[in-house]
Parts: structure tokens; C-alpha cells; sequence
């Protein structure tokens, strides 16, 4: 699914990252975590192909991403739902058209599709929302759009990079609780957080790993939780 | 591209994809005004490409077909060398008709220059003969030896010295027109490239998200080819319009105004200004394709 084999990335001309390897086997739940700056963000992109390793090879569905194509890559990203800190909206389009998006770019916006599109944003919570805009959004509200958006295609494997950072504890607990629903349905997720409390709290409802960057390197943060 | 850029989809569009590049007004302007003035002034060019073009043609045909026999001879021998000369002519192979300028012709083509009481009478002005040639034409140079002796005072003048000059400085302007319109539209797809850039540029989050969510590049591509194509179609349209609209308030075509008056649109001519708009919908469609392929390909 997502392999990442000996590698490094480099930026700026310091080493990012060094000799990580990962394997995210399907239905896996990992977090990932270490200090602002350790690599975190970057670690996602080289998870979804937005990067390219300096060195080591990246598998993205048994293709090596340097081996990949425009092309490659969008089929890639159909696959692997992200969401972003900053959620990335746009924001002249309502929320109900940005969750429909990744449907709209592949063609795929039929009646069916707009009925779990309905679906989907009850399921967020964000059924009364659909019409307004992304600047409207509460940040708890962004993020559980920004999820919508990342699981409309159904990928197999959803990438979070600080899907609470920006709301409270009562509203992180939602987005968890809808991670960890993912996960029983049998999507691989990866989130990347610095919010230990979250990782602690995940552990009464799912099994998952819990991995560190911590100088340059990729470690396993502690026992299964 | 290609395969994204099909013309079908061009025309029938997606709604939905038309929604998801913000709409931007400064290049929205730009590309209707340019794509306005240019069309403007295309018609304008191509007609005084046509124009000249049917000038070229007509002095070409009027003179090319016609001669003149002129007769200097004492006056007493003035009759006898302007018949020797009509049966000269009249036998000569090519020369459908000869015929020898009546008192008051030769005085009516005299008028402009010297003023309506002119005693042509006392005043030794040459005989003129006018010949029409058949399609075929004649042979000038032996012609021109016959007469030589049997009509001394006899000079044929077959208009080439005045056609040849004439006839090139028409092709001349339509060659200009021709090279005007192709101007206009290299202009235009610069003008349009750089609307297409800006729009590109200024869109590079959205271009970012597209990405993201796994939209190929043909599809980012498309919504932008799309609306600078059919701004392009629209505004040449109005600009086509206008300019149409200007050449027909002309005034008509008159003997007294030569060509300036003669630059309106014939027939068919009217018809060649439809495409206008569509060549500049075409211009627009290779400039902002190749603008996008480059800012996408450009951007990681």
C-alpha cells in the first residue's frame, strides 16, 4: 500500500530525514508524532507523493513514486484521501461543492455519488452546513469538512496531519471518534499529531501504533496502545 | 492534453468545472478587450486586403484587355494613316475591335486638363485609336513592326508600362493586409498568453487543491482553455460586430472617390468576417493551452 524503504529527504541543505522505513499495512492505525519542525508534515507528503525522497525508495500501491507520472499521481491521490492542517478549501465554492470535489475531478459526481455526498456531511455533522462557505466554517467545522473531502472517493488510506490542531478537546474527540470509524471499515490511517492527550485517548477505542520522528529517524514511540 | 482538451467538451462544458477556478475579473477584461480591439481591427485589415485585391484584379482586367493606338501625323495625312492603321488593325490576329476616337471623345477625355472651350480644331492633338483585345490578346511585338511600316506616325501604347506599377502596388497592399491580420493575431495570443499566465499564477492555490484531490493536470487545464476560449469568442464577436458595423457606415463606392470608397465588404466578403470569432476562439484555445501545459508543468 504505502512502503517507505531506507529513506532520506533532505531540504534546504540539511537532513530532514534519515534512514526511515515504514510499511502501512491495510486497516493499519498509526499516529505520528514528535516536536514542531521534526519532519511530521513532510513525512505525510512523502506519504501521498507531493515529495520525492533524497535518497530510498517510496512505494505508493507497488509504484515507485520517481517512477510516477502526472498521471500516476492522480490516480495516486484518489487513492489516498489527505487532510491538511490548513484544510485547504476553496473558498468561493460552498462546502457541500469542496467535499463534492475529488467527484467533480474524476467524473464520478453522478446521482448516487450526491446522495453519499448528503450522507457523508450528516455523518460529519455538517448536513445544516452544506451551502455555506468555507470562511464561515468554524475551525472544528473545516476540519471535519476537510475529512469529508478526504474520504468521498473511498480511498484506502487516509492521511491527517493535525486534524485537531485548531479545535477544542470535545470537537477532537468527534474527529477521532470519525478516524477511528474509518478505520473499522477497513481504511489504513495516518495521523500526524503532536497532541499526546489525543494518542491517549485513542487507545479505549482502536489499536494502533504510535510512531516518533526524533532526530531525523523514525521510531516506534512506545508498545501497541 | 489532447485527450483532455477535447473540442466536443470545449463547447459543451461542465458546469461544475467551470465553478472551481475562481472567477477573476482583471483577466476576464483583458481578454474580451483584447480580443474586442483586435477583431475590431481585423476587419478592418482584411478589408483593405479585399479591397485591394479587387482593385488589383480590376485594373489588371480593365487594362490588361484594352490599347491604345495613337497617331501623330500632319493633318493632311491624319485621315489616310488612321485608316491604313484601322486595317492594320482589323486584320491583326487577338484585336476584336479597332475603332478611331470621334472629335468630341478625344475632347471629353481632354476636359479635365485643359477646361470645356478647347479649340481642339486648331490644335495638333494626335488621333486616338481604341483597341479591345480578345482573351487571347495579340502579339504586341509584331504589331508594333507592322505599323512601323505601314503607319510611321503610329505609336501603340499596350498600358503594360502603367499596369505592371499599378498591379503591384495593389498586391502590394493586399500582401499588407494579409500581414497585418496575421500580426493582429499573433498579438492577440501574446496578449491572451499573458492573461492566461496571470490567471494561472494568481490560481496556484486552487491549482494546488485540484492536485491534491487527484485531479489530472488536462482536467486544471480545461477549466482555464475553456474560459479564455469562449471570452476570446465573445469578445472578438463584439469586436467583429463593431468593425462590420463601421465598414458598412462607409460611404458607398464612387467613381470620384476611387479606392477609399471602395472598402466596403461584396458578397462573400461578408462571410469571411464570421470567422473572425472563431479564429480568435482557435488563437485562444492554443495560447492559453500552451500557457497552462507550461505553468503546470512548472509547478510541483
Amino acid at each position: 500500500m504505502i512502503e517507505l524503504d531506507n529513506i532520506a529527504y533532505s531540504y534546504g541543505g540539511g537532513e530532514l530525514l534519515s534512514e526511515v522505513s515504514l510499511k502501512l499495512a491495510p486497516g493499519s492505525f498509526h499516529f505520528l508524532t514528535g516536536p514542531s519542525g521534526s519532519g511530521k508534515t513532510t513525512f505525510l507528503k512523502l506519504c501521498y507523493g507531493a515529495l520525492s525522497p533524497t535518497a530510498g525508495q517510496v512505494q505508493l500501491f507497488g509504484k515507485d513514486v520517481r517512477e510516477m507520472d502526472r498521471e500516476d499521481h492522480a490516480m495516486t491521490r484518489r487513492q489516498i484521501g489527505v487532510v491538511h492542517q490548513d484544510c485547504q478549501f476553496l473558498d468561493h465554492l460552498s462546502v457541500r461543492e469542496n467535499v463534492a470535489l475529488p467527484l467533480t475531478v474524476s467524473a464520478r459526481d453522478s446521482l448516487e455519488q450526491h446522495s453519499n455526498l448528503k450522507e457523508l456531511l450528516t455523518w460529519v455533522g455538517l448536513g445544516h452546513r452544506a451551502s455555506a462557505l468555507p470562511p464561515e466554517l468554524s475551525g472544528g467545522e473545516r476540519q471535519r469538512a476537510a475529512l469529508a473531502r478526504a474520504v468521498i472517493m473511498s480511498p484506502d488510506v487516509v492521511l491527517a496531519d493535525e486534524p485537531t490542531g485548531n479545535v477544542d478537546w470535545e470537537m477532537s474527540q468527534r474527529l477521532l471518534q470519525l478516524l477511528v470509524e474509518l478505520n473499522k471499515m477497513g481504511k489504513t490511517i495516518l495521523i500526524a499529531t503532536h497532541d499526546l492527550n489525543l494518542i491517549r485517548s485513542a487507545k479505549h477505542h482502536v489499536q494502533a501504533r504510535v510512531l516518533r520522528i526524533s532526530g531525523r529517524k523514525l521510531q516506534l514511540a512506545g508498545a501497541d496502545l | 492534453m489532447s485527450k483532455g482538451l477535447k473540442l466536443s467538451t470545449l463547447i459543451v462544458g461542465d458546469a461544475q468545472a467551470d465553478r472551481v477556478v475562481p472567477p477573476t475579473g482583471f483577466t476576464a477584461r483583458l481578454t474580451l478587450f483584447a480580443a474586442g480591439a483586435m477583431a475590431f481591427l481585423t476587419v478592418f485589415a482584411l478589408a483593405l486586403s479585399l479591397a485591394s485585391g479587387r482593385l488589383a484584379t480590376r485594373w489588371g482586367e480593365e487594362l490588361a484587355q484594352s490599347s491604345t493606338l495613337r497617331i501623330s501625323a500632319p493633318a493632311e495625312q491624319m485621315a489616310a494613316q488612321t485608316a491604313a492603321a484601322l486595317t492594320v488593325l482589323e486584320s491583326t490576329p487577338g484585336i476584336a475591335t479597332a475603332r478611331a476616337l470621334s472629335v468630341d471623345e478625344q475632347r471629353r477625355l481632354l476636359v479635365p486638363w485643359f477646361g470645356p472651350d478647347l479649340p481642339l480644331d486648331s490644335l495638333p492633338v494626335p488621333q486616338l485609336i481604341e483597341i479591345v483585345e480578345t482573351e487571347g490578346g495579340y502579339d504586341g511585338a509584331g504589331l508594333r513592326l507592322r505599323l512601323q511600316a505601314e503607319v510611321p506616325g503610329a505609336v501603340l501604347d499596350d498600358h503594360t508600362r502603367w499596369r505592371r506599377p499599378l498591379e503591384r502596388a495593389a498586391g502590394r497592399l493586399r500582401l499588407l493586409g494579409w500581414v497585418s491580420i496575421g500580426l493582429i493575431g499573433a498579438a492577440t495570443a501574446a496578449m491572451i498568453t499573458l492573461a492566461a499566465n496571470a490567471a494561472l499564477a494568481a490560481n496556484s492555490q486552487v491549482i494546488s487543491v485540484l492536485r491534491l484531490i487527484g485531479a489530472r493536470d488536462s482536467y486544471i487545464a480545461r477549466a482555464f482553455v475553456r474560459r479564455f476560449t469562449l471570452r476570446a469568442l465573445l469578445g472578438a464577436a463584439v469586436g467583429t460586430a463593431l468593425g462590420a458595423l463601421s465598414v458598412f457606415l462607409l460611404p458607398a463606392t464612387q467613381e470620384s472617390g476611387g479606392f477609399l470608397t471602395g472598402l466596403g465588404f461584396h458578397g462573400l466578403g461578408w462571410a469571411l468576417l464570421t470567422l473572425i470569432p472563431v479564429l480568435a476562439a482557435v488563437v485562444a484555445y492554443v495560447a492559453t493551452g500552451a500557457a497552462a501545459r507550461r505553468t503546470l508543468g512548472e509547478l510541483t
